[in-house]
């Protein structure tokens, strides 16, 4: 089992590769120092400042909106979708559209989206962005939901209709329930799609309702500043959050 | 084929212009009584080129209510105001050759210059810019120069004058040199180094141009048009392509960051208010136009952006204090008229594009 | 239904639609037909920007492969419950912003950075290293960004094989690393390919890393696409652009799926 040691080493570098760039970023959160790159002493201060920011707590805010809303309108389109396209098409070429918005480069998809609202002349703004966030986000929650309906045993349903239910109530009562691990883990990871987010939402938004993305893209281009640090380490933090908390309860739900 | 194309689009130019003149050129008369209180202007400027307070002081002083929105570039700012319907902005912060091609394309609003009395604190000089004589449809908010940013500490003795000094840096100074990146700047440089105008047009003298800039991209540490003054601050830059008025963020940290405009001389650029003709709050936008025209708001820009204003009594107010610190404070109009104005290249700007995306590609 | 139709196909026909009319003067749409676009993109200029973005995306992606493959296979010697927390481990940093990991290398990388900072101080170097905005950054940035990607398809292939394979080519005098190279290399091909589409598609439509570690000089497809809708206002011959990196995505794809086919066929 020497290939264990060697291929340990592997796997402890690539966890450094990782790690090291978002560990020095969370620690010059804490520096004092107004240069970004010298070290001076603890200090909270950026933290204080940001939350002081109007356009950061703005973005922060237009992000949750788009975030929450995607991930509602997401989750029910996308779980009907992966019902249609499993259930009742057998066109490959059908479920290869469904899925493409997930595999086709953002920027693509940003520009195709941005080319549609104008040729219609909808205004930019929180809506575009929620209506773009949601195609693609659809497609992975989708994509999540076909792989349970696969593994759900068609006869549950066909025995609860024989029971009397009605197709409605199947669907609620049977069908629902047991995607349900699916639901939670596409609803989570809708939202942190969405959150984290930003050529879609460049090319989609509206000039006054800049998303948190957004707002941090303008920031590094305007210089790396401390303040920066302590933004990408909240963001750090809350993405890893949504993420641990959807594995756990990915995995209660599949033990219940 | 193309000479149908051609003839075709001119044709299709050329009568959405007479439409658009039938129905835009007479300018409906606004209504200097109108109830400034039910109007919502939406304002987009540069980030951080305004007091943040603006909003609660216009609605405070005149009524309207106001939203401000931020755009990076002026590219970005013209992709939203000509990508067709209704962009809902009605004052735009455009550079002056954006303006006159808004002015061009018919899309903003002549302005009624009986609503905006404070033109009057406007400077002589600031009647006559090269691409809207007259201020007919655009107002300037602030102007200046373009010219190289440096440490005079870590190049004394060999401070820059020309702009060859930085297209062709000492080896000492490779790799620790910025260009900006925005199109007609990114040419401005070479284009006066060789003695050409800024707003050549012609193919042959821009072909030179791109061949000085390909040579110097090898000798730069990055194209910035944003933070190439912390650059100076940190040392990693010893040399950059500037605004006069960026530059002198960087002198405040270290004074040794001075601002020279090189021997063969550079442009005029002007950043201008502009109201849409899409806008339906115009008489809020000209009573906008005119509390930015207020000595005191129009201050603001010169002591907090560092950048001079076209307006003869905000600068007399604030020069005493600030032309000590920043020398480019105390350029006079006459001297920056001195420079050449930037002007809409119109059909050759698509030349200057290609040339700007071989330079940076290349 | 009707929504992916709405908002999936009405994209690419209004895309395919713009890409033969012309640019308007000032950046608007002239309702004209020609096919000046697609002979544009045809100009040197153009196809050398893509061949540039095709080879640092290959750079990337052979990097990454390197790199997540003996990752991939390291995960799947651990004990079940360590790899899914290993697995948690490597994805993790792909589910934050991408904006932040990008940032983390200029923070990294710029002469003033602490690369740069610790290497001088060590006394390794006497003058800083000219890391940032090269090229060679921006693979970086790429490699970052996207080898949780590689990782993932390369173990779910590996994780699948059994193991009583491998056993028993070494049981039949095979050693290790001949095992390794004619059983496990084989059966992970799939998986692998996957990782490769992954990596490299994101890496070639990429425009923020470029501008962000690259200093703007490095100009990949996407900074050009990206320029054409936002800055040049040129959205017709942005739309050929776009339109030809989606055509060779698709082909990519359509290879993988190829080479996948007579992989499994054989096997």
């Amino acid at each position: 089992m020497t290939g264990v040691g060697k291929l340990g080493w592997v796997l402890a570098a690539v966890c450094f590769f990782l790690y090291a760039p978002i560990a020095i970023v969370i620690v010059m959160s804490f520096n004092a120092s107004k240069i970004p790159f010298q070290w001076t002493g603890f200090s909270t201060k950026w933290y204080s400042e940001l939350f002081a920011n109007a356009s950061v707590l703005e973005g922060l805010r237009n992000s949750l909106i788009v975030g929450v809303s995607t991930m509602i309108l997401s989750v029910v389109l996308g779980v009907l979708l992966a019902i249609g396209i499993t259930r009742h098409s057998t066109s490959s070429a059908v479920q290869a559209l469904a899925l493409a918005p997930a595999i086709i480069p953002d920027l693509a998809l940003a520009i195709g989206l941005l080319a549609l609202f104008s040729a219609i002349s909808f205004p930019l703004g929180l809506t575009t962005v929620i209506l773009s966030h949601t195609i693609f986000c659809m497609a992975f929650v989708a994509a999540i939901a076909r792989g349970r309906i696969l593994q759900i045993d068609p006869a549950l349903e066909e025995a609860a209709l024989d029971l009397g239910d009605t197709p409605r109530g199947v669907f609620f009562r049977v069908t629902v329930p047991s995607l349900m691990p699916a639901i939670i883990a596409g609803a989570l990871l809708a939202f942190t799609l969405s959150f984290d987010e930003f050529v879609i939402t460049f090319f989609t938004n509206g000039p006054s309702t800049p998303t948190l993305p957004i707002v941090i893209y303008s920031m590094v281009r305007f210089g790396v500043t401390p303040e920066i640090n302590a933004l990408a380490s909240l963001v750090l933090l809350f993405s890893v959050a949504i993420v641990l908390i959807s594995q756990r309860s990915v995995k209660l739900s599949q033990s219940i | 084929m193309s000479r149908t194309t051609i003839s075709l689009s001119v044709l299709v130019g050329s009568t959405l212009f007479l439409g658009a003149c039938a129905t835009g050129g007479g300018s409906e008369p606004l209504d200097p009584n109108a109830d400034l209180s039910a109007q919502n202007l939406v304002v987009s400027n540069w980030a951080g080129y305004y007091p943040e307070d603006l909003a609660t002081a216009f609605e405070e002083a005149v009524g309207s209510s106001m939203t401000i929105t931020n755009h990076a570039t002026n590219e970005e700012i013209m992709a939203k105001l000509t990508a067709g319907g209704d962009s809902g902005i009605d004052i735009a912060f455009v550079s002056g050759q954006f303006a006159q091609a808004l002015a061009n394309q018919d899309l903003i609003y002549e302005l009624d210059k009986s609503l905006i009395p404070n033109l009057a604190n406007l400077a002589p000089e600031a009647d006559n810019l090269s691409y809207d004589p007259g201020n007919k449809f655009s107002v300037p908010y602030a102007w200046g120069t373009t010219g190289i940013c440096y440490r005079s500490d870590l190049m004394a003795g060999n401070e820059p004058t020309s702009w060859m000094d930085l297209l062709r840096p000492d080896d000492m100074y490779k790799g620790k040199v910025t260009a900006l990146a925005t199109e007609r700047w990114l040419m401005l440089p070479a284009q006066k180094a060789l003695g050409y105008s800024v707003n050549t047009q012609d193919e042959g003298e821009m072909n030179e141009v791109k061949d000085l800039l390909l040579e110097a991209k090898g000798n730069l540490l990055a194209y910035d048009d944003t933070t190439f003054y912390s650059r100076l601050v940190s040392g990693e830059a010893v040399m950059t392509v500037a605004w006069d008025g960026w530059c002198n963020y960087g002198t405040i940290e270290n004074p040794d960051i001075k601002f020279v405009v090189p021997s063969e001389g550079s442009d005029l650029w002007v950043d201008t208010m502009v109201v849409l003709k899409s806008s339906k709050n115009k008489e809020a936008a000209h009573a906008f136009i005119n509390f930015i025209l207020e000595p005191t708001n129009h201050a603001w820009v010169a002591e907090n952006i560092l950048y001079k204003v076209p307006n003869q009594a905000a600068m007399d107010a604030v020069l005493p204090g600030l032309v000590g610190d920043f020398p480019n404070m105390g350029f006079t109009a006459a001297q920056l008229l001195g420079y050449e104005g930037l002007v809409d290249l119109g059909n050759a700007a698509a030349l200057y594009t290609r040339l700007a995306t071989e330079i940076t590609s290349g | 239904m009707g929504y992916v139709i709405a908002f999936m196909v009405l994209p690419v026909a209004i895309i395919a639609t713009y890409s033969f009319f012309q640019r308007g003067q000032y950046g608007g749409i002239v309702y004209s037909l020609t096919l000046d676009n697609f002979a544009r993109a045809l100009d040197s200029l153009y196809v050398g920007i893509l061949g540039t973005s095709v080879a640092l995306s290959s750079t990337v992606t052979l990097l990454a492969l390197l790199i997540g493959f003996p990752t991939a296979l390291a995960i799947t010697k651990l004990q079940p419950q360590h790899q899914n927390i290993a697995l948690v481990l490597v994805i993790l940093p792909f589910w934050t912003n991408f904006l932040i990991r990008t940032y983390a290398w200029i923070v990294l990388l710029s002469s003033e950075g602490l690369l740069n900072q610790g290497l001088l101080g060590l006394g390794i170097i006497s003058d800083p290293l000219a890391l940032l905005y090269t090229p060679g950054a921006v693979v970086m940035g790429l490699l970052y960004a996207y080898l949780p990607l590689m990782v993932l398809p390369i173990y779910a292939a590996l994780s699948r094989i059994d193991p009583s394979l491998r056993e028993a080519a070494i049981d039949l005098g095979a050693s290790r690393f001949t095992a390794l190279r004619q059983v496990v290399f084989p059966l992970a091909i799939p998986g692998t390919l996957v990782g490769c589409v992954f990596v490299f598609v994101p890496s070639v439509g990429n425009f923020i890393v470029p501008e962000l570690l690259g200093g703007g000089k490095t100009v990949m497809v996407g900074n050009l696409i990206r320029d054409q809708f936002l800055k040049a206002r040129d959205w017709p011959f942005g739309s050929v652009l776009a339109i030809a990196m989606v055509v060779m995505l698709v082909l990519l794809f359509a290879l993988q799926a190829r080479i996948t086919k007579r992989v499994l066929g054989q096997g």
